[in-house]
């Protein structure tokens, strides 16, 4: 909360309507915008938002599922916590997606819901849902509130659950009547929450005892996960990164935390990664890992992942450490406080110079490995996804640009062939892989940074899942471009029937039943264009970039092609294919 | 006697609505199996103890507390080591006991300490506190007798007062 706002909250006095106190508490945690759409049960809410001045803006959204993720777009562009609003009932269960996506990649959003009144609860009333109970488990915490006057406490409290410590979404449901109770309006900064612990004591000898086996390590290899944006401490890393001369891995949600053009970097490990994250990963005598989870999708076969290296892992969330992988050394803390930590105690070691000695024909082994195995395709007759990513890429280098995707093929090529270079610029639906994550994330993280260019790559199966959020778009002149990688297929699920179900396609294929995608964005009153081949890329991407208005792009994408390398699922992370390159670098690599 | 692989979880929770779901969801969720579960009032009318046996042969108990500790409404959790503790539960038991059997029977349940609380024609209903696993060696005493209904309360433990008060009431934190 914002000093000032809590201080102005504090001085407030009055007696008020709950739902007038749920816009205050908004206030004074520092809240200026927020999406959703009204109805009964929170009717009261939406009522106050017209007849009360205040300093929020609310979006209105088409659909819950859509607030939910502008929220999250907001949320991770930001770094601020996102709120968005629902009535009961359905209102609430549209909530679900989001609620899980946020948890599971944790994102920071309040979700505010509407309850039927206190006295019809488990009557099975009118729009009646238990929706605290529904999202028990993908929720960090949530908040049934039982008295008027508990509304604001409530509030605070979720604010702060969900953005300290590690994250996560926090749902508070206000019954109908509590909204129209009148109380005397309470604000504190203190939270009555004795079983929460966000913080955690400085482990010194956990220091030094990670710092004694980077010392003996020949190896070593950062692994960093999203912990390293939510934890502030990308700057930290970079600095730990170059003062030990380590190479450093970034996971899919952690894209952009240490700029891929760094010469340190090895880029994504896993399923779609680089060759070279994940020979680097298998061939490591030591993982630094940091703010990540040993995700399946990162590991592969579990047993099989890094065979070789000890583990040090750092987290806030104690729970993540020794969850799927052993941990020899445990750090857990604010990476803000470790990160450096551990670079002291590493450079003031006696041995330190010896290390860096020792070390360095790894590195260059790694940096080799980088230089000559690129992510590539092959160009054909039609339009390549890959090329039009490397075209966004080109045109926007040097401008502050946030790219969202969906999730999906196009979703893994964004992720192997956009260079991002700083924190918060790269979202996507990581643990969840929500279909439909891409409009509505680009619109929320376009609201919460203006200035910025917002390319949202999506798939023609994804982006008719959230595709009415261009009304929403369209409604508050929210710029982000929409570029379809319109391969006329469900191109994932497609690939994998391919290579593993025997070509059979079952219900996979998009043709014949897709809109024409510039005539809808038409009717949407947005931006339409289409691109069908290379030399028309350029030009419908300077025309978007200019435009600065909500826009759609149908790039007509070659529907056969896949994405490599590919780690099968349940092979070691170093059993790559490579159909288009003959697995020729399987043998040359490893 | 101790059954490897299994602990005792002492969850000392705040008495808020939802928590019983929150934790038990939370085993559910996680996969973790739970033995028996048994959940009372404190000293304090704010607080809940959840005594939790959970069966961890196939994770670790370090996890299972971790993920508790999580829960915001949880105020610590104790692993209750079988030597430091004493562990209880209540068993009601009806056993079959006609005329030729009712002495035999009764004096069976004397040696575990349990008593008679009712008495049918054809039956007795017992009630013992006991170890839990004294209570199983006395099922199993008494079930050649035809055993009509058997109920358990879940186990509760408690620190032995020999114990130091710091140790014994000490969140348990997990940090490796
Ligand atoms: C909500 C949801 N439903 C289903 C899936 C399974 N799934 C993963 S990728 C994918 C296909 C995505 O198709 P498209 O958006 O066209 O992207 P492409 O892979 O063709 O680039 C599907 C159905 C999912 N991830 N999310
Ligand atoms: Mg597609």
């Amino acid at each position: 909360m914002s000093d000032t706002a809590l201080t102005k909250a504090r001085q407030r006095k009055e007696r008020m309507l709950g739902s007038e106190a749920i816009i205050r508490a908004l206030e004074a945690e520092g809240v200026e915008i927020c999406w959703g759409i009204p109805g009964g049960a929170i009717l009261p809410l939406y009522d106050a938002f017209m007849a009360i001045d205040h300093s929020i803006e609310h979006v209105l959204v088409r659909h819950e599922q859509g607030a939910g993720h502008m929220a999250q777009g907001y949320a991770r562009a930001t770094g601020k916590v996102g709120v968005c609003i629902a009535t009961s009932g359905p209102g609430a269960t549209n909530l679900v997606t989001p609620i899980a996506d946020a948890f599971l990649d944790s994102t920071p959003i309040v979700a505010i819901t509407g309850q039927v009144p206190t006295h019809l609860i488990g009557t099975d009333a009118f729009q009646e849902a238990d929706i605290t109970g529904i999202v028990m488990p993908i929720v960090k915490h949530s908040f049934l509130v039982q008295r008027a006057e508990d509304i604001p406490k409530a509030i605070h409290e979720a604010f702060h659950i969900a953005s300290t410590g590690r994250p996560g979404p926090v749902l508070v449901d206000i019954p109908k009547d509590l909204q129209l109770t009148e109380i005397d309006f309470a604000y504190t900064d203190e939270v009555d929450l004795i079983g929460y612990n966000s913080t955690f004591p400085e482990q010194l000898e956990g220091i030094e005892a990670a710092a004694e086996l980077i010392a003996r390590s020949r190896k070593p290899v950062l692994y960093v996960g999203g912990g390293i944006i939510n934890g502030e401490a990308c700057d930290d890393l970079i600095l730990l990164a170059e003062a030990l001369q380590i190479p450093v891995t970034t996971t899919l949600l952690a894209k952009g935390a240490f700029p891929d053009s760094h010469p340190l970097s090895v880029q994504m490990p896993g399923m779609h990664g680089s060759k070279y994250a994940n020979w680097t990963i298998h061939r490591s005598d030591l993982l630094i890992t940091v703010g990540a989870r040993f995700d399946d999708r990162v590991t592969g076969k579990l047993d099989a992942f890094a065979p070789g290296a000890k583990i040090i892992h750092f987290d806030i969330d104690p729970a993540e450490v020794s969850k799927n992988r052993h941990a020899d050394v445990a750090l857990v803390g604010e990476l803000r406080t470790t990160l450096p930590a551990l670079r002291n105690a590493v450079t003031a070691r006696a041995d330190n110079a010896a290390r860096a000695e020792h070390q360095s024909e790894w590195l260059r082994d790694v940096q080799g490995w980088r230089r000559d195995n690129p992510f590539r395709y092959k160009k054909g007759a039609k339009l390549k996804p890959e090329y039009v990513i490397e075209a966004f890429d080109k045109a926007l280098k040097g401008k502050d640009t946030i790219w969202v995707t969906g999730v999906g093929q196009h979703q893994m090529w964004a992720a192997q062939y956009l260079s991002i270079d700083g924190p918060r610029r790269w979202l996507t639906s990581g643990g969840l892989g929500t279909m439909g994550f891409g409009v509505p994330a680009a619109i929320g993280a376009q609201q919460g940074c203006p200035d910025a260019y917002v390319v949202n790559f999506d798939g023609d199966g994804c982006f008719q899942m959230t595709m009415q959020e261009l009304a929403t778009a369209r409604c508050y002149d929210v710029p982000a471009i929409h570029a379809v990688m319109n391969n006329g297929w469900l191109g994932m699920v497609r690939q994998w029937q391919e290579l593993f179900h025997g070509e059979r396609y079952s219900e996979t294929n998009l043709f014949g039943t897709i809109p024409d995608f510039v005539l809808l964005a038409e009717a949407y009153g947005c931006l339409a264009l289409r691109a069908e081949t290379e030399d028309e890329v350029d030009a419908v991407i300077a025309e978007a970039i200019a435009a600065r208005r909500p826009t759609v792009i149908d790039f007509r994408v070659d529907e056969e092609e896949k994405v490599y390398p590919m780690v099968p699922a349940g092979a070691a992370s170093h059993e790559m294919i490579d159909e288009v390159w003959e697995n020729e670098w399987v043998e040359e690599g490893v | 006697m101790a059954t490897p692989g299994h602990h005792t979880l002492s969850v000392l929770v705040e008495n808020r609505p939802g928590v019983l779901s929150r934790v038990s969801g939370l085993f559910s969720r996680r996969g973790f199996n739970i033995d028996s579960l048994a959940v009372g009032p404190t000293e304090r009318p704010d607080r809940s103890v959840i005594t939790i046996r959970v069966d961890c042969t196939r994770h670790s108990v370090e996890q299972v507390v971790k993920q508790l500790d999580k829960l915001i409404d949880v105020i610590h959790v104790i692993k209750v080591h079988p030597d430091m503790a004493i562990e209880r539960e209540l068993l009601l038991i009806k056993v079959k006991a006609d005329a030729n059997h009712r002495l035999e029977i009764m004096r069976v349940s004397e040696v575990f300490n349990a008593r008679v609380v009712d008495a049918g024609a054809d039956s007795l209903l017992l009630e013992c506190v006991e170890h839990p696993d004294r209570l199983a060696a006395l099922e199993q005493l008494l079930s050649p007798y035809t055993i009509v209904e058997a109920v358990r309360t879940g186990r509760v433990a408690m620190t032995r007062a020999s114990v130091a008060h710091d140790e014994s009431r000490a969140p348990l934190r997990i940090l490796g």
